[in-house]
């Protein structure tokens, strides 16, 4: 899978790392702000609260 | 290694490659999810929270200072008790005459409680949390709005007594996760200090102990704390945050504690940090 994608990427190796960096790090804001908050609010019990309250 | 090899591969083998990189994917995105919420998150939610808790505190103290020729009544009436100099200047004749008065001043302004969820309360400060520690205290244990809100961190469970109120002053607030507020709930000591800033002064709090309990544990939220519903004369604080810390929380604990004064200038403790905000 990851060494199609290596075969996919256009140019000379300097520019593929250049673009996997750009790629990776799009995918870790992405991470930050949607993914991760979501899979907090679904998967995580963090309650600090006795009783019924949320 | 060889590229030569790799186009006799089978199917088959070609699709267990495939599944295998992305189970590997996303286990290091479970993975780097667990610093992310230990770390990384906390970290930057904490530091937005300190940081409008700071402005908010600031603003209560504006706000005071330029109530002081109006509440230049109320804010004597705290500071008497302190004085046994004889005859009290206020008529204390509505006052139940509680032996704890000399400990407790009965005196103490005390705000009501605001209507609406996530409604702001004032500014927490517990110096064994940390030094520059202090979160802002909204109205309700509300999950999003509250306690996981960048701009809150502790809430004030509904009913509840308010700051300096005879009763039980109770709150919340996460142990791991969205600022760590109470990461070190159980680093306190007896006797220290946990003081609220609200638009009429400083509640001085000092913390007495820890109590372990069941999720469903209401009781801890009693105005006599586990004991009665009914208030007395006698004001307690009670924290809550879920234990232990490592996922699933099972149990939540309850710090308790009792009420030491009230006053309209910050407390001493506070100085250097309340300095350095200028």
């Amino acid at each position: 899978m990851y060494r199609a994608f290596w075969r996919i990427l256009p140019g000379p190796v300097a520019v593929r790392v250049a673009i996997l960096a750009v790629l990776l790090a799009a995918v870790l804001v992405a991470l930050d702000l949607w993914v991760f908050p979501w899979m907090a609010a679904t998967f995580v019990n963090d309650q600090a609260t006795v009783g019924d309250a949320p | 290694m060889s590229s030569g090899g790799k186009a006799t591969r089978p199917g088959w083998v070609k699709a267990l490659g495939i599944l295998g990189e992305l189970l590997i994917t996303g286990a290091a995105i479970i993975g780097l999810f667990v610093l992310w919420y230990a770390f990384f998150n906390p970290w930057v939610v904490g530091l937005q929270q300190a940081q409008v808790a700071a402005e908010q505190s600031r603003q209560l103290t504006k706000e005071l200072q330029s109530q002081k020729p109006t509440t230049a009544p109320l804010t004597q009436a705290p500071a008497s008790p302190s004085q046994p100099s004889g005859a009290a200047s206020e008529p204390a004749a509505s006052q139940p005459a509680a032996p704890a008065a000399s400990k407790a001043p009965a005196n103490v302004p005390v705000m009501a409680e605001p209507a609406h969820v996530a409604d702001t309360i004032g500014v927490i400060y517990v110096p064994r949390l940390g030094s520059d520690w202090r979160r802002i205290l909204r109205e309700s244990v509300d999950t999003d709005r509250v306690l996981n809100s960048v701009t809150a961190g502790v809430g004030h469970y509904t009913g509840t007594a308010m700051p300096g109120g005879q009763g039980n002053f109770a709150i919340a607030a996460h142990d791991i996760g969205y600022g760590n507020s109470f990461l070190n709930l159980s680093k306190l000591r007896l006797g220290d200090r946990i003081y609220v800033q609200t638009s009429l002064g400083w509640y001085t709090y000092a913390f007495r102990n820890f109590q372990f309990v069941q999720p469903d544990a209401v009781n801890v939220l009693d105005a006599v704390p586990t004991v009665s519903r009914t208030a007395g004369a006698d004001r307690f604080i009670t924290l809550t945050t879920c234990y232990p810390a490592v996922f699933p929380p099972l149990e939540r604990v309850a710090a308790y504690g009792t009420f030491v004064g009230f006053d309209t200038a910050p407390p001493a403790e506070l100085a250097p940090l309340l300095a350095k905000d200028g």
